[in-house]
């Protein structure tokens, strides 16, 4: 079972902002993506930080959302989508042929752009992975892993009255903070959240971000977002794609107040994108 | 741009109304074609219901039947000489009858299947013997379709089918209250005869349930397995193409085809028994398969991406994801399509043609192995029948079979509008 538990914590040397370096929980070098015979992402190098949020920005078809999704394999479900390079979690290659893509998904979670509960009822959404992963021996564990994840969603008080409602009855943002309560039900290791507030309204979109900020204090977040200003909030670490390459990575203080590239100047102060 | 624009010219104006013009011909050109369809639909109907419910009344006649005992053994009533018996009640009942060829065409006024409801009655009850009893017996068709005003009676007497004697007999029988017409639970419970009113669709009602069960317990899991591979794990190449084509083709396939095949195959190669069940629901499975395979194929692809992604999303393995959510949100639509497939095997014909469903077969069919006919079939060989009182029976199936085709769409939208999950 626990292929990748007996390896070293990852290295310290890795590239990365410069100062205090956490340590790296995954780490990707010259990463190639290709869709059939487009080229979507071209040798990207970079690290996501343990227990920090790092926050992908680019104009839309840069390549920041595939490369979220190299993080978990979720582009094996991809017809014809091809990767090379290496991705490793905790200095493991998740590309390995004998590295067992279920696991992978159980340790790094994710969260999609549009929120997607099954239409189950609310209790069984989040009890769904606990379940198939058999991490409760009872009913009364289940219960209380539900419970937990619900209110570290910040969604337990909103529904505790109605577990048995479906989840599609939820409005836009109780959904999506559904759906990250289903991806924290397993304890994931890391949690990619692919534009998580593009379909909510501000104050739903704050909700959100006030728990992005909370859960980065168990969980190694990456984040795709449209919205600087949500990048700036939410993000310790910012990376900068432009047309399937990594411009410019780094702290996100340093990249929104002093970013090394015209490009990444230009993008952030609304010059293009 | 500027003042009044070119939106309140008159030219504008003119315009707008040619466009609108363009819109109520089409409109009243749709309107013309469903009236058209509809007018078809309830002229077909209505004549089939007007032909066919007459077959759901029959013609009943009382006489007096002496059951004497030199006539039946009661410790074997099945050897009675019941033919014997219904002559001499028929005798008696007109005594001045007396010429052969007279005689002949009184008996004609009672079924020639009468002595066998006598004997059921005598085997049921053997205290009958040596009695006299009033006994309804069914009608000759004639006398039936008659006094059910299917034949006319003020016509030359040799276009009809009774003649003024045997006129006279029925009525002298009506004036004594001893003609009446009762619902027909035979042409239900029944199996077919040579007699039309003694012949029921209870043989090919349950041929049809056998072939269609056999049809359904082998396409459903079949169909849908085959589905599920070819479009959650079945790989996209050359190979895959070429099946995903050839499936589309089967299902366009004239149905007869698959007759000749079930031929081929089943009864000349397995060698399993000619105009059966089992190889009609075998010959109907194969031309089923198509249409559930493309319908469970559409139903699977449309379930949204989202959730496949947001099962994949916490761990489930690729079969976790298909059975424990693609799977479920497809169901109506695969309910719909085997249910609509299913009305076809349904009424189809041609293939059980060639496989020898199509004989004529008077005990109901027990099991799969047994001799059977079909629905559509049965309706086929009462179109053939020259009898004027299997034409009524043969409307009659129709209005049963398309009963069944109407409660299985039904069903078929009812289960689609029941469990349809809206995002």
């Amino acid at each position: 079972m626990a292929m990748t538990m007996t390896t070293m914590a990852a290295t310290e040397t890795a590239s990365g902002p410069a100062g205090h370096v956490p340590p790296s929980k995954m780490e990707v070098s010259g990463l190639d993506v290709f869709y059939g015979a487009n080229q979507a992402l071209f040798d990207v190098d970079m690290n996501v930080a343990e227990n920090r949020v790092s926050a992908l920005i680019g104009p839309s078809g840069c390549g920041k959302s595939t490369f979220l999704r190299c993080l978990n394999r979720m582009n094996d479900i991809i017809e014809g989508c091809k990767v090379s390079g290496n991705v490793l979690l905790d200095g493991n290659d998740i590309y390995a042929r004998e590295l067992d893509v279920v696991q992978l998904r159980a340790r790094v979670g994710m969260v999609f752009q549009k929120p997607n509960p099954f239409p189950k009822s609310i209790y069984d959404n989040v009890a769904y992975g606990p379940r198939i992963h058999g991490l409760a021996e009872n009913a009364g564990e289940l219960d209380e892993i539900v419970e937990n994840s619900l209110r570290r969603a910040g969604l337990f008080e909103e529904v505790a009255e109605r577990m048995s409602a479906s989840g599609t009855s939820l409005s836009g943002g109780q959904q999506q903070r559904l759906c990250i309560a289903r991806a924290i039900a397993i304890s994931p290791e890391v949690i990619l959240m692919d534009e998580p507030c593009s379909a909510l309204d501000p104050i739903a979109t704050a909700k959100v971000e006030e728990l992005i900020d909370a859960l980065k204090q168990d969980f190694t977040i990456a984040i795709v977002t449209h919205n600087m200003q949500q990048a700036a909030r939410v993000s310790q670490y910012t990376a900068f794609f432009h047309l399937g390459k990594l411009v410019e990575f780094g702290e996100t203080e340093a990249i929104f107040t002093n970013p090394e590239e015209k490009r990444t100047q230009d993008y952030i102060t609304g010059r293009f994108g | 741009m500027t003042g009044a624009g070119w939106q309140v010219s008159k030219h504008s104006a003119r315009r707008l109304k040619k466009r609108y013009r363009r819109e109520r011909w089409l409109k009243a050109l749709g309107v013309l074609a469903i009236t058209v369809a509809l007018g078809v639909l309830v002229l077909l109907l209505g004549s089939v219901i007007a032909r066919g419910y007459p077959a759901f009344v029959k013609t009943e006649i009382a006489l007096e039947v002496n059951f004497k005992a030199e006539l039946i053994d009661p410790g074997q009533p099945g050897g009675g000489r019941y033919g014997r018996i219904i002559r001499n009640a028929l005798f008696a009942a007109f005594p001045d009858v007396r010429e052969r060829a007279e005689r002949r065409r009184l008996l004609k006024l009672i079924s020639r299947g009468a002595r066998f409801e006598l004997r059921r009655m005598v085997e049921s009850d053997p205290e009958l013997v040596g009695t006299v009893k009033k006994v309804w017996l069914t009608a000759s068709s004639d006398v039936d379709m008659l006094t059910k005003g299917s034949l006319p009676r003020d016509v030359p007497q040799d276009e009809r089918r009774l003649s003024d004697r045997q006129l006279t007999w029925l009525d002298s029988l009506d004036a004594a209250e001893n003609v009446r017409t009762r619902f027909n639970w035979q042409f239900f419970f029944g199996s077919d005869s040579r007699e039309p009113e003694l012949a029921g669709i209870g043989g090919a009602l349950a041929g049809s349930f056998w072939t269609l069960a056999i049809t359904l317990i082998l396409a459903f899991p079949l169909g849908v397995g085959a589905a599920i591979y070819l479009q959650e794990f079945a790989p996209k190449n050359r190979l895959t193409d070429f099946i995903e084509v050839n499936i589309n083709n089967l299902a366009a396939v004239p149905s007869i085809v698959f007759g000749l095949l079930g031929l081929a195959i089943f009864i000349q190669l397995f060698e399993l028994p000619r105009s059966t069940a089992i190889v009609g629901g075998l010959t109907l499975m194969l031309m089923t398969l198509p249409t559930i395979i493309i319908a469970t194929r559409a139903a699977l692809a449309a379930v949204p991406p989202s959730i496949r992604e947001a099962a994949h999303g916490v761990g489930a393995s690729p079969l976790q994801v298909v059975t424990h959510h693609v799977l479920p949100l497809a169901m109506p639509g695969i309910m719909t399509g085997t249910i609509i497939g299913m009305a076809r095997a349904l009424g189809e014909t041609a293939p059980l043609l060639m496989i020898g469903m199509v004989a004529f077969i008077v005990d109901i069919p027990a099991a799969p192995f047994d001799s059977a006919t079909a629905l559509p079939v049965q309706i086929f060989l009462w179109a053939d029948s020259p009898e004027r009182g299997f034409t009524e029976k043969m409307s009659a199936a129709i209005i049963v079979l398309l009963a069944f085709l109407i409660i299985m769409n039904a069903l078929a939208v009812y289960l689609r509008r029941r469990f349809e999950i809206r995002w």
